[in-house]
């Protein structure tokens, strides 16, 4: 057994468990945060990507003590209260999401490649960087879609807040 | 998942006395390891994990000389910024592996000790004639890779680092399973002040190798042309479901083909 | 059509709490004291069992129980059973084999269930179910169809004597036989339609639990038919009286076909709850899901079609060989049977067919419906004729189809199906213009100069939903019947829940129904609420799959909504002291047409349920409910057209474009629509491309058992697609809906080979088209 000790959607978190507790069994069972899943057990899927210490990492690949001291967001805690995060709004705006299994590894992972790529992102790359995750029911199509609309949402807001911050300077 | 215990090491030596215990095995990022633990086919009793011991991380470049700490992580050398001015051949070869959350946690040091027959670094390795720095000694690339998932280390041997000389000219090509993305063959070609070396992993029945075909080929002219007509043997190639040895064998001759191509386009 | 009604790209009502980690899952359920499950699972394809000893595995840390088939039988469960009877050409029925949910004395294929293993946690459960000792002998065993039917093979169960399921034919032979001798042209071909492996990605899990104090029941499960899954487990299975047992299928994550079935582990939990005495959940593993979920496809066809001398159709013959596993699953003899070799009529008019299949017992996985179901076997087999036959009589595959296109509707098939409305002409017209078919050829020689080989293949499908109406379908043998039910329930306030037997996994229900009722009701989308997935809270239901819950579902919804509006429109006319047949529901309102007069829809319910102030005999409340049998199956249909480029040096085929344009009848949310042609379409080049299960054909081993070998269709492997509709209404529901569900997976294969055969000049090639494949399939071409 093995004390962890996290910092989970912005809380701090402990827990006493097996040393063969995986992040993902500790963030379902002894948290609660049953919105990252579990697919696969080849690390192929993605369902349970989740962000350690701002990347996004397979939490069924990982074990709880091995994450211990990290920081980690889990879909539960990517809105902002009641706003969701862009890539939030755009997955449901495109229909980027049917059966919703997927969907959570799917924005946590979609919003490390958008972070990834400031000057934005095409068709190709997207699909591409999306190699880690699989999806059946949607074909992609519109998670296609979704990422990008959200990288240019992402990307306007920045240069608004930079913009904004350079008025704040010269004012 | 078998039951098994874990340890943190806070530095190399930590970790050398830690090994030591039951059927103990190192982890470092762990994106081969966990998956064979979590479906029963390794059952390691103790864990030591490599990620937290400062002096294996990182890279460094000094002119052509490259040093990359066997605890860094694919991704990092994807996208060192040093390391892709002077050999980009294995920046790129790095973002071929896995997907990005594997690259996020996967590690050089991780990747070689355990020499996957399909693994990509090995067939760098081999043709960059790379240096494997351990806690106990130097071992050059070609004598650390010993066939199929087996290496030259020691059962308490850590990897620290690997480093070679960047040559002049060198570039990778894969032909990536289409389900695990592994490699079904790798070719690694360099241009170097020694010669030209080429490198094939995925493809072989007994792990990485070089290509003497290849290499008679390319050292009278390093282009894709002077392949024209060459015969890579399929005897010792590997067949799977995937892809027979016949059709491995192709591909080492067209992957070398386009490898060749990128690295004279890349200098 | 209002902006939340029918017709409106409504973004769904249900998205939100999947995007923000909120969906329910059965593996997301606590019970207290719940517990967990392993299953002690047959290594070898086909053995004897001599003997389980659970002593060792007893003795392991947090172990409660471990309980075998001896046990089970002695409780009285029931085997497992096949829902649709088929009979041979004989006459005689089907020769099912017995199904123990745990076996007893016999394993049949690699993952068979023998035993399950409940204790504190998953990890001790899976630890003491390696401790439990199997003494197995092993037996021959065979994976192969043509393998298994020939003299000598493994008897696998004592009832099929030769492995030999039935023996079944459709159409007429003799006619069949005619039309071939008056041929100008007789074109053959042999076809296998490659093994799949559905992988919903959210794996198969159950959580029984047995409540002691009340006597009662209730599983957790993720299912497309919860009640069909308690009327089985109830009839059938013996686990309880269906008033003693709640099934609930919350958020299922895909189903694909995969989840209609009731599996041993859901009825084993429920059995072994009341046995171990504390809730049990299992929840597979992914390599779990690939041995022991139901199968897709696994066909070998010979097929010959003949022609006159102007290439019109005068005969279809076809042989066909189904897989159905180790075991017959619920609907599997129906999928080789009504739901293939009924469409094997395609678009064409064709007057004579024949067909015969034998279904066969391997020592493999269950094989029943996967997204499609039958159909995607018969149109890729039709469609791959077609495009031979243009290809052999130097024609183009377009004018081959349209000359033997049927225009005229309502169309009798010689195998069975009456075609009640389309326009294929229209579809592949609009395919063509789409895709630039004309300009084809230019492009073509752009791709020789890089090198490359191009290609360019079409499909144009048919396909048959909604299968109804049931006494159509008990004739022939289905142990059910194909309707469906629906409830809407207008709270006092004018608020509403539609009770639906349809089950949501993925399509979106929550918010097209609640459009139809949007639109009918004239209320505003937020003030409906879609209940499905719970035998407690809804009325006996057959739940989805054969994309149905359009054309059968929603029109059940529409029925009920008629007794509600004219109840409503009852109340308006009485309050407002007007005639009934003047009464419209506009904006929110009950209204006296070309007058003023009007009352609130909130003020009609409130009024339905105060009762003050009601028509005379009226009951009070506002409640309806109505079971909806269609008179006919719904034909949805379309043209596929697929564009390739193929890198000669490696095999690997690029999909440089893909065009869909389907008529699905009339649709609710287009947007959903897409969606759902999308996924289908991408499960079509999965199977044309890259997927493929592959048992080892001496041992019996699944050697496509994770997705390190079983490639997976990813972002990268797919280009976008090009979608349209067009529309002729069905005639048979009362929407004029069709279904899409399936369409994709079902018109895209053959598009898809068709394509690369087209770019290689060889039709030597079998699914998945890998790149080995395709380069061996070059190198064939140009050594001849």
């Amino acid at each position: 057994m093995s004390e962890v000790s996290l910092v989970v959607n912005g809380r701090r978190v402990s827990g006493v468990v097996e040393d063969r507790t995986l992040l993902v069994h500790f963030l379902r069972e002894h948290l609660g945060l049953t919105g990252t899943h579990v697919g696969c057990d080849t690390s192929q899927c993605g369902a349970c990507v989740v962000h350690v210490d701002g990347k996004a990492v397979k939490s069924c690949t990982m074990l709880a003590a091995q994450a211990s001291g990290s920081t980690v967001v889990t879909i539960e805690g990517l809105a902002d209260g009641a706003d969701l995060h862009p890539v939030q709004a755009a997955f449901r705006e495109n229909h980027a999401l049917q059966c919703g299994f997927c969907t959570p590894g799917m924005i946590m992972a979609s919003v490390d490649i958008i972070n990834r790529h400031p000057d934005g992102l095409d068709e190709a790359t997207v699909r591409e960087e999306l190699e880690g995750n699989i999806c059946r029911c949607t074909g992609y199509h519109n998670i296609v879609k979704a990422v990008l609309a959200a990288s240019k949402a992402m990307n306007k807001s920045k240069a608004k807040g930079k913009s904004a911050s350079r008025a704040k300077q010269a004012a | 998942m078998y039951s098994v215990n874990y340890h943190r090491a806070s530095s190399v030596a930590d970790a050398a006395k830690l090994i030591k215990k039951g059927d103990a095995k190192f982890l470092s990022g762990g994106m081969t390891l966990i998956p064979a633990m979590k479906t029963r086919l390794a059952a390691p009793s103790d864990l030591v994990d490599l990620n937290h011991i400062a002096e294996l991380k990182g890279i460094k470049v000094s002119g052509k000389t490259v040093t990359i700490g066997a605890a860094t992580t694919h991704y990092e050398v994807a996208t060192d910024e040093k390391l892709k001015k002077v050999c980009p051949a294995i920046a790129e070869l790095a973002g071929l592996i896995g997907d990005v959350a594997v690259r996020y946690r996967g590690t050089i040091g991780g990747s070689i000790a355990n020499n996957d027959p399909a693994a990509d670094y090995p067939a760098a390795l081999m043709a960059l004639d790379a240096t494997v720095v351990t806690n106990k000694r130097q071992i050059p690339a070609e004598k650390f890779f010993k066939g199929l998932f087996e290496t030259a280390l020691k059962d308490d041997e850590i990897v620290t680092a690997v480093t070679f000389t960047a040559p002049p000219k060198a570039a990778y090509q894969k032909f990536p399973n289409p389900a695990s993305r592994y490699a079904i063959t790798g070719v690694f070609v360099t241009k170097g002040k020694d010669g030209v070396r080429v490198a094939v992993t995925g493809a072989g029945d007994n792990g990485v190798f070089r290509s003497k075909e290849i290499e008679a080929a390319l050292a009278k002219k390093f282009d894709a042309a002077a392949l024209d007509g060459v015969k890579v043997p399929s005897a010792n190639m590997m067949t799977d479901m995937h892809a027979s040895a016949d059709y491995r064998a192709n591909l080492v001759l067209v992957m070398a083909k386009r490898a060749v191509t990128a690295a004279n386009a890349g200098a | 059509m209002g902006i939340e009604g029918i017709g409106a790209r409504v973004a769904r009502k249900e998205d939100k709490r999947f995007i923000t980690g909120a969906g329910r899952y059965v593996d997301d359920m606590v019970v207290p004291g719940m517990k967990h499950a392993a299953f002690v699972r047959s290594p070898y394809a086909h053995a004897q069992i001599r003997k389980i000893d659970v002593k060792a595995a007893q003795a392991m840390p947090g172990v409660i129980a471990v309980l075998t088939g001896k046990e089970l039988k002695a409780d009285g469960i029931g085997n497992l059973i096949c829902g649709w009877m088929i009979h041979s050409k004989d006459g005689s029925p089907m020769k099912m084999g017995a199904w123990s949910p745990l076996a007893v004395d016999k394993v049949r294929y690699v993952g068979d269930a023998v035993a399950i293993v409940v204790a504190d946690t998953k990890g001790q459960a899976r630890d003491a179910a390696e401790a439990v000792e199997v003494t197995y002998k092993e037996l021959k065993a065979v994976a192969d169809v043509t393998e298994a039917v020939r003299k000598g093979a493994p008897q696998i169960h004592p009832e099929a004597e030769g492995n030999l399921i039935f023996d079944w034919e459709i159409g007429n032979a003799k006619e069949t036989e005619a039309a071939f001798k008056k041929a100008a042209h007789v074109v053959k071909m042999d076809v296998i339609n490659n093994r799949l492996v559905p992988n919903a990605m959210e794996p198969r899990a159950a959580l029984g639990h047995y409540d002691k104090a009340e006597d009662h029941y209730t599983c957790w499960t993720t299912s497309q038919n919860p009640h069909v899954a308690r009327l089985v487990m109830s009839a059938f299975y013996n686990v309880a009286p269906e008033n003693k047992l709640r099934v609930i299928a919350p958020d299922v994550g895909g189903g694909f076909g995969s989840k209609i079935y009731i599996y041993p582990e859901e009825l084993v939990c429920l059995w072994a709850s009341k046995k171990s005495g504390v809730p049990v959940k299992w929840v597979a593993d992914r390599s779990e899901s690939f041995l022991c979920d139901a199968h897709g496809r696994d066909h070998v066809t010979h097929a010959e079609m003949a022609f006159d001398e102007n290439h019109k159709i005068l005969g279809f013959k076809v042989e066909t060989m189904a897989n159905l596993g180790a075991y017959m699953s619920l609907f599997s003899s129906a999928t080789p049977t009504y739901l293939y070799a009924t469409l094997l009529s395609g678009q064409y008019d064709i007057p004579a067919i024949h067909g015969n299949v034998k279904a066969i017992y391997t020592n493999t996985a269950p094989v029943d419906a996967y997204r499609g179901a039958g159909r995607p076997e018969a149109a890729f087999l039709v469609e791959r004729m077609m495009e031979v036959s243009a290809r052999q009589f130097g024609i183009s595959p377009a004018e081959l189809r349209r000359k033997n296109f049927i225009t005229s509707f309502p169309h009798q098939t010689p195998v069975i199906m009456n075609y009640d409305a389309g326009d294929f002409a229209a579809s592949l017209d609009a395919a063509m213009k789409e895709a630039d078919y004309a300009g084809f050829a230019k492009r073509k020689a752009e791709a020789a100069k890089r090198g490359k080989l191009r290609g360019i293949g079409m499909s144009c499908y048919i396909e048959a939903c909604g299968i109804a109406p049931s006494a159509a379908v008990g004739s022939l043998g289905a142990g059910v019947g194909l309707w469906e039910s629906a409830e809407v329930r207008v709270n006092a306030v004018g608020t509403i829940e539609v009770l639906t037997g349809s089950h949501s996994h993925g399509q979106g229900h929550e918010t097209t129904f609640a459009q139809l009722v949007a639109e009918r009701l004239s209320v505003p989308l937020d003030s409906i609420s879609i209940v499905h997935g719970d035998t407690d809270k809804v009325q006996m239901g057959m739940g989805t799959y054969g994309s149905r819950s359009g054309a059968v579902g929603m029109s059940a919804i529409s029925k009920a909504l008629d007794k509600v509006e004219a109840k409503a429109k009852k109340i308006a006319a009485h309050l407002m002291e007007a005639d009934e047949g003047d009464i419209v529901i506009e904006n929110g309102a009950l209204k006296v047409a070309g007058t003023d007069k009007s009352v609130p829809w909130f003020q009609v319910a409130l009024a339905a349920y105060t009762a003050h102030n009601l028509p005379g005999g009226m009951e009070p409340g506002l409640k309806e409910t109505a079971f909806y049998d269609p008179s006919n199956f719904t034909f949805p249909a379309g043209c596929y057209i697929c564009e390739v480029e193929i890198d000669p040096d490696t095999g690997v085929t690029e999909i440089v474009q893909f065009v869909a344009a389907d008529d699905f009848g009339n649709i609710i949310n287009p947007m959903i629509v897409e969606g759902q042609v999308h996924g289908g379409i991408a499960q079509g080049i999965g199977q044309a491309l890259l997927e493929g299960a592959h048992y080892d054909p001496d041992s019996g081993q699944l050697l496509t058992a994770s997705y390190m070998d079983y490639t997976m269709p990813r972002a990268a492997d797919l280009p976008s697609f090009k979608v349209s509709t067009s529309n002729t209404p069905s005639p048979s529901n009362p929407l004029g809906m069709k279904g899409c569900g399936e369409a994709g997976a079902i018109g895209s294969p053959p598009a898809v080979i068709n394509a690369i055969t087209d770019a290689i000049g060889t039709e030597d090639l079998t699914m998945p088209a890998t790149p080995q494949k395709v380069w061996a399939a070059i190198r064939s071409a140009t050594k001849h």
